[in-house]
């Protein structure tokens, strides 16, 4: 059998980093494997700027940002496997891959780093009633078809949904000539980035639809008109507020969902609210020497901090390879309160932690000046004041070691105190 | 006093600014911008508001290459009343692989003194 030190499943920019980050700690036998036909992962497709920022001071596209990372990966030596799909991985970190060169192979790992991505939520997903026609596409399967394939799926289009990818595609969309009538969402505000509002339809006056959803989609082979209405505050469409939108196009983007079925496989302890494994501070699952980190764990708004958390888990595989990582201490246990609704990571061994640690959340809604506080038991271990938080926007909060040392209660809260508490 | 208030698009954080026209006198007029967490913001608060700018990110037809497309985009933000003239010059162009990330595809755009650069290479 195949024998690696370290494989890294996915060669996305979380897969990238990790790779690249362990041979920097020392570790020389490591493999890649990716299932499409080139690095990069979903980052190719993302033709837009905006990446970077944080971690190289510049603001790149998403190819220019892949590209330095494989660069890299070339540069210092690492061996990635193309069009190979990973299909399954058992506890003792044996991995069954297929490609059509090697056809069926097991492959043995001392160390598994789970680099997968994550996936769109479909019209299944969501539910929508009317005709099974053509014409309707998940905004990141449009994505890649007009930016990578030059198909342009449509003429007249309606967004289902505000996050970021449906926002870059109402602009992408409008720029290749189609009309793109409206981009509807749920919520009563946008799960996208402040930013792609403001340059992807304010700039175009594509309308907004806050509080509004698709109730009926109508066509015979292909969409021909889809009906809005507005919902009340429990979501529920309100009789009477229907109005028709003629398109030929409906675009999807209504969530990401880690890809997880392998990890499933493996046994790996999932949350229920990211959808991705249970991780500690340095990244591993529930299944001792399997890490995780990227989309696959909790779907990420910025790519920089998808880097920032992926050499964080190369780092710590390398560690493990090099038996560096300790366990000492019964861990501390995060935990989301009032206002988050989830803390990655879920464990802290405070010894592995090199000085400080990032907590990356998600709040419950929109809120203005509010504080992120940390607590163990009544003792405040941290707070931050934050002018603005949103549900669409991941927040971190940096916690030092040295506060964590020694904490009589095992349990770490964090909870928002809104403006008007002191 | 003229205000406005406009959110910073120059970095992802996205903060919002208010910009205070605080005097116009001769030659050069002095605004305050507030909110802003970084230097960035106050130069984009200004310019947003005297002469707006975009980056134009596209693709162009490429020949020869796994892909039917090749990313590009402009190599500074160009006045946003190009974007729709920049896209249709983008429309004629084929270029053929191999190709290097960061090569000029047209050079001087709309006499902007912009080029027109990829953003990723293909071979
Ligand atoms: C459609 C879409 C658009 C996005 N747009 C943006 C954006 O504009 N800006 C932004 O910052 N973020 C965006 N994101 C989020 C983006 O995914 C992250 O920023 C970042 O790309 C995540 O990196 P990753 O490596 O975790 O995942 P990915 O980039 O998705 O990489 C995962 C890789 O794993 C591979 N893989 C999966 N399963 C297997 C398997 N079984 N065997 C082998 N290989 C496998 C996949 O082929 C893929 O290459 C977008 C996400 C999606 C889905
Ligand atoms: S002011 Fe600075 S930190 Fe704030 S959005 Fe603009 S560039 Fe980013």
């Amino acid at each position: 059998m195949l024998n690696y030190d370290i494989i890294v499943i996915g060669g996305g920019p979380a897969g990238l980093a990790a790779a690249i980050e362990a041979k920097r700690n020392g570790i020389e036998n490591i493999l890649v494997i990716e299932r499409d036909r080139e690095l990069g992962g979903i980052l190719q497709q993302c033709i837009h700027n905006g990446f970077g920022l944080h971690v190289f001071k510049e603001e790149l596209t998403g190819p220019e940002y892949a590209e330095r990372f494989i660069d890299q990966l070339h540069e210092m030596g690492i061996t990635y496997k193309l069009d190979t799909m990973v299909l399954d991985i058992t506890e003792s970190k044996v991995i069954s891959a297929v490609n059509t060169t090697d056809g069926l192979m097991e492959i043995q790992a001392q160390v598994i780093i789970l680099a997968m991505g994550c996936r769109e939520r479909t019209r299944g997903a969501i539910n929508i009633p009317g005709s099974r026609v053509a014409g309707i596409f998940t905004a990141g399967t449009a994505q890649r078809f007009v930016n990578m394939e030059g198909y342009m799926v449509g003429k007249n289009v309606v967004i289902l949904g505000s996050g970021d990818i449906g926002l870059i595609m109402a602009r992408r969309m409008t720029l290749e000539g189609a009309k793109v009538q409206a981009v509807v969402e749920l919520m009563p505000y946008s799960g996208g980035l402040t930013r792609n509002i403001v340059q992807c339809l304010e700039d175009f006056n594509i309308p907004l639809l806050l509080s509004h959803t698709v109730t009926n989609i109508k066509g015979k082979d292909r969409v021909e008109e889809i009906t809005i209405a507005k919902v009340d505050e429990n979501r529920r469409p309100i009789k009477g507020t229907e109005e028709i939108y003629k398109c030929d196009t409906l675009l999807l983007s209504v969530g990401l969902i880690p890809e997880n079925e392998l990890s499933k496989s493996a046994g790996i302890v999932l949350d229920n609210i990211t959808g991705g494994p249970v991780v500690n501070e340095s990244m591993e699952t529930s299944v001792e020497g399997i890490f995780a980190c990227g989309n696959v764990v909790h779907v990420h708004d910025l790519v920089d901090w998808v880097t920032e958390e992926s050499r964080r888990a190369g780092k710590n595989a390398a560690r493990y390879v090099k038996k560096e990582l300790k366990n000492i201490n019964e861990p501390l246990v995060t935990k989301a309160e009032k206002g988050i609704r989830y803390i990655v990571p879920h464990q802290i061994r405070v010894e592995n932690i090199d000085s400080k640690l990032d907590l990356y959340m998600r709040v419950d809604n929109i809120y203005h000046n509010a504080k992120i506080v940390v607590k163990s038991g009544e003792t405040v271990i941290k707070q931050v004041k934050k002018p603005h938080l949103a549900p669409g926007e991941m927040e971190s909060v940096t916690l030092l070691q040295k506060d964590l040392i020694n904490l009589e209660n095992r349990e770490l809260t964090v909870e928002l105190l809104e403006g008007g508490e002191q | 006093m003229e205000k406005k208030t406009l959110v910073c698009i120059a970095c992802p954080l996205g903060c919002k600014m208010e910009i205070q026209v605080l005097s116009s006198l001769e030659e050069e007029t002095k605004y305050l911008v507030s909110g802003n967490k970084c230097p960035r913001g106050e130069s984009y608060g200004i310019k947003e508001l005297t002469k707006p700018t975009r980056m134009v990110t596209s693709t162009v037809k490429i020949k020869n290459a796994h892909l039917k497309r090749l990313p590009v985009r402009t190599s500074e933000a160009i006045p946003k009343g190009k974007i729709f003239e920049c896209m249709k010059l983008l429309e004629e162009i084929e270029v053929e692989a191999p190709i290097k990330v960061g090569e000029v595809i047209i050079k001087n755009l709309l006499g902007l003194d912009v080029d027109i650069i990829t953003t990723r290479s293909m071979l």
